[in-house]
């Protein structure tokens, strides 16, 4: 989403975009003419009149369960978005029984959190396990 | 004369040009912004409708209709910027 229209949106999929990714954007290129959308999400830069790089991960009930927010000059990690969306899903699939520690990702061990795990945590999870 | 002006991540914007009008103090400037505010985590997410464009149609998209899927929901500063 950008505040560009949704004409200026398909002259830069079919001109430009769609020679990086065949068949052009896979998913809706939305148009926020004016901020408005972004002014209720807080990543509206009202100086520059241009939207920040904001990104939401929103569940399956339309609650908010992340968000990253940069300036325009550096790019995001799409790894680390999906690898954040497969935790959620992970612990929404455990009913919350599961708990994805520093450094997670698909494969490795989640916590049980409970009574027995307050103090425990060294035995289940090392400093290594934060990092790739 | 005109300028040349860089291209950069960000567009370049205009606006008017001398003196601040009587309205637009440094202090209600300041009130404006900081009325902005971010979402929160863990509350629901603002509904909006916006035009869109996919797959070679127009179309016109309700973040409600969503409910039940995993969105993601990404903003950037504009078409035909670099990053």
């Amino acid at each position: 989403m950008s505040i560009d229209s949704m004409f200026v949106h398909k002259m830069w999929n079919d001109h430009e975009l769609s020679k990086m990714v065949d068949g052009g954007v896979p998913f809706t290129m939305l148009s926020d003419s004016g901020g408005k959308v972004g002014k209720i999400y807080g990543i509206y830069d009202e100086d520059a009149g241009i939207e920040t790089r904001g990104r939401f991960i929103i569940d399956p009930d339309g609650i908010i369960q992340g968000y990253e927010v940069l300036t325009p000059p550096v790019g995001r990690n799409v790894n680390e978005t999906f690898r954040q969306v497969q935790a959620f899903q992970l612990i929404r699939a455990s009913k919350g029984a599961e708990a994805t520690p520093s450094g997670w990702k698909p494969g490795k061990a989640t916590l049980k959190p409970g009574p027995d795990l307050v103090g425990n945590v060294w035995k289940e999870w090392k400093t290594a396990m934060a990092f790739d | 004369m005109a300028e040349e002006l860089k291209a950069g991540c960000v567009r370049p914007t205009g606006g008017p040009v001398g003196e601040a009008s009587p309205e637009e103090t440094p202090e209600k400037i300041n009130q404006k912004k900081e009325v902005m505010s971010m979402v929160h985590v863990g509350r629901k997410a603002p509904d909006f409708m916006a035009s869109g464009y996919r797959n070679g149609k127009f179309i016109s998209v309700k973040l409600s209709e969503y409910l039940g899927k995993w969105v993601l929901l990404c903003f950037y500063p504009g078409d035909f910027t670099f990053v």
